[in-house]
């Protein structure tokens, strides 16, 4: 018990700019959701069995019900279930953070002289790494299924990019969600409805044009359909090829990022 | 001696409630000073302040000399906070979680490690260092606090209710190192909800009450204005009580509590005026079913400084301080 253990004394900080401290901030935010990831894998298994009872619900339920024009339903299916999975998958981020709210952490990382970004770049981003793996384990899922990329690899690479990248989008949504609620169960009730009305008013399942007229308007043009469409054409090519699609989706993504990432963080200096 | 923090007419209002009405106070450096309230008194709402957590309405807010506003990265450079909750990762071992606070107070990576393994070591959680917290009693829940908040060697610590909710043994654990730190130098702004805990720790006390400073000095002042020494005298019936009051009323301020009968009487004199009592009621043939000496509690400065017992009196006031223990003493 030396005197020297705990006292007050002057600590030599690096000298750096205020932007790469925020990068270092974010890495260090994202290694510490990682780790949990890490830590508890049944998170990832967690993340990814409602997608596989679709997968399993519509290709062996409902799948023989629905009639697709061109190639086989479980290829339409998967691209669906993939934007299922990334935007499912958003709520977590807004579920972390709500708990790291309610259990005060976020209280002491206001404290500190870290960058007030980082918490939300780090969560996103580690919720992002989260979803890569979770999308290969859909992937190789779709395979025992029956799913098959119709173009190559690249296609598969660029049709999951495109899914990533929207996913990651929609994190900064759930992230004000988290914020505004105290507690893990109030951010997960209260992003369903959102989700909801966008994962199957859309062309994730069914084609778009089965729906009524009044529906159609919203299905074709909402984020996620497009997603879907652009990973889709990528993936599928064929009567699917819509390279329009792609920009618009990756256009989308960076827009609800460019609206709601400042968002998020004006709400993270207002929270707790 | 200059102030490690120093508050002047600090003001803070959440919509319509106003949170802290004028608050000043001082805290030279090197001590440590108690800030001693009921829930939603503003305790917590001035270490938010301080910290740079919350942004005040009004006043003076400075810690080291700095503006909490003005310059708040810098406040947050210097200074350690461990809050009401034990804010640790529960999924992150204690070493870890020492790592991410040393990481995000900007430390050189080769100082934290060497850091961490001293604080573990110091707060007894060596063994448990390679545990994730989830696996942690309260008591180390605590200590891992206070040891992240030491990370990057602060001058200033806050210390909002660091005992509430542990047990006796984990509480006096606590202070103890609390002392040390500050034999060491640190200053400390400790809030609390007992009396207790600001006589052992604190050089000077603050009493707030409804974002108002209603009291100030050490222990030992705040303790002579009251009385250094409470005696409750039960009897057997209210109609005995009402003769004992007429009897002691002579010997200092009384009254009878709540269930009519015990009557209650603050004296200077300490022990001394035990025998004052014994003599008088023995004069009057009056024999007390119970005599207790006492000092006084938190709930007695309340009741003697405000009029009111030291539990809250409505739910808006919380707002801002949920969590706390409340305190369940009939009000008088």
């Amino acid at each position: 018990m030396t005197a020297t253990v705990i006292s007050p004394a002057a600590v030599e900080r690096p000298k750096r700019s205020a932007f790469a401290w925020a990068v270092a901030d974010t890495k260090t935010i994202a290694w510490r959701n990682l780790v949990t990831l890490r830590r508890l894998p049944q998170l990832l298994v967690f993340a990814t069995i409602q997608p596989v009872i679709f997968v399993l619900m519509f290709r062996y339920v409902f799948g023989g019900a629905i009639h697709i024009q061109h190639g086989s339903y479980v290829n339409y299916l998967m691209p669906g279930v993939f934007a299922q999975t990334v935007a499912f998958g958003a709520i977590q981020t807004g579920i972390g953070l709500a708990e790291d709210l309610h259990k005060g952490l976020i209280e002491r990382f206001r404290s500190l002289p870290m960058a007030r970004s980082a918490v939300l770049s780090g969560r996103t981003l580690a919720d992002l790494t989260r979803n890569v793996f979770v999308m290969v384990l859909m992937i190789a899922i779709g395979y025992l299924v029956g799913f098959r990329v119709q173009t190559n690899v690249f296609g598969l690479l660029g049709g999951m990019a495109v899914m990533l990248f929207f996913g990651f989008s929609l994190t900064w949504i759930f992230a004000i969600i988290g914020l505004s609620t105290t507690n893990a169960e109030s951010a997960q009730a209260a992003s369903f409805p959102i989700l909801a009305p966008l994962v199957f008013a859309s062309s994730a399942f069914v084609v778009v044009g089965t729906m009524p007229g009044w529906l159609q308007g919203f299905a074709k043009y909402q984020p996620l359909s497009i997603a879907i469409d652009a990973s889709r054409s990528l993936m599928l090519g064929g009567i699917y090829s819509d390279t329009g699609k792609v920009f618009a989706s990756i256009a989308w993504s960076i827009g609800i990022i460019a609206v709601f990432a400042p968002l998020a963080i004006r709400r993270y200096r207002k929270a707790a | 001696m200059d102030s490690a923090i120093r508050v002047e007419q600090l003001k803070k209002c959440f919509g319509s409630v106003t949170a802290l009405d004028g608050v000043d106070f001082a805290v030279p450096r090197g001590t440590v000073l108690g800030l001693l309230g009921p829930n939603g008194a503003g305790k917590t709402t001035a270490v938010r302040i301080l910290t740079t957590i919350l942004k005040r309405d009004g006043g003076v807010a400075e810690v080291l000399g700095i503006d909490v506003g003005a310059d708040p990265q810098g406040v947050r450079e210097r200074i350690g906070l461990a809050g009401q909750y034990a804010a640790v990762d529960e999924n992150l071992t204690g070493s870890e979680n020492l790592w991410l606070i040393g990481k995000l107070s900007h430390l050189e990576p080769k100082t934290i490690r060497p850091r961490a393994v001293e604080l573990l070591e110091r707060f007894e959680l060596d063994r448990a260092a390679e545990r994730p917290v989830r696996t942690y009693s309260g008591g180390m829940r605590r200590r891992l606090d206070l040891a992240a908040a030491l990370v990057h060697r602060p001058e200033v610590l806050f210390l909002d209710e660091p005992t509430t909710g542990l047990d006796p043994q984990g509480r006096t654990g606590l202070w103890r190192v609390i002392e040390e730190l500050v034999r060491e130098g640190t200053t400390v702004l400790l809030t609390t909800q007992y009396l207790e805990e600001a006589d052992y720790l604190a050089d000077n006390i603050v009493v707030i009450d409804h974002g108002h400073v209603i009291a100030e000095g050490t222990a030992a002042q705040l303790k002579a204005r009251l009385g250094a020494t409470i005696v409750e005298v039960g009897f057997a019936d209210v109609a005995a009580a009402q003769r004992g009051r007429n009897v002691l009323g002579g010997l200092g301020p009384s009254d009878v509590d709540g269930d009519g009968h015990t009557v209650e009487l603050k004296a200077n004199d300490g022990a001394r005026i035990a025998i004052d009592v014994v003599r008088a009621l023995d004069r009057e043939g009056l024999e007390p079913a119970s005599l207790v000496l006492r000092e006084p509690t938190l709930d007695d400065v309340f009741l003697t400084l405000t009029g009111h017992a030291a539990e809250e009196s409505t739910s808006d006031e919380e707002q801002d301080e949920s969590g706390g223990r409340r305190r369940t003493r009939g009000a008088a």
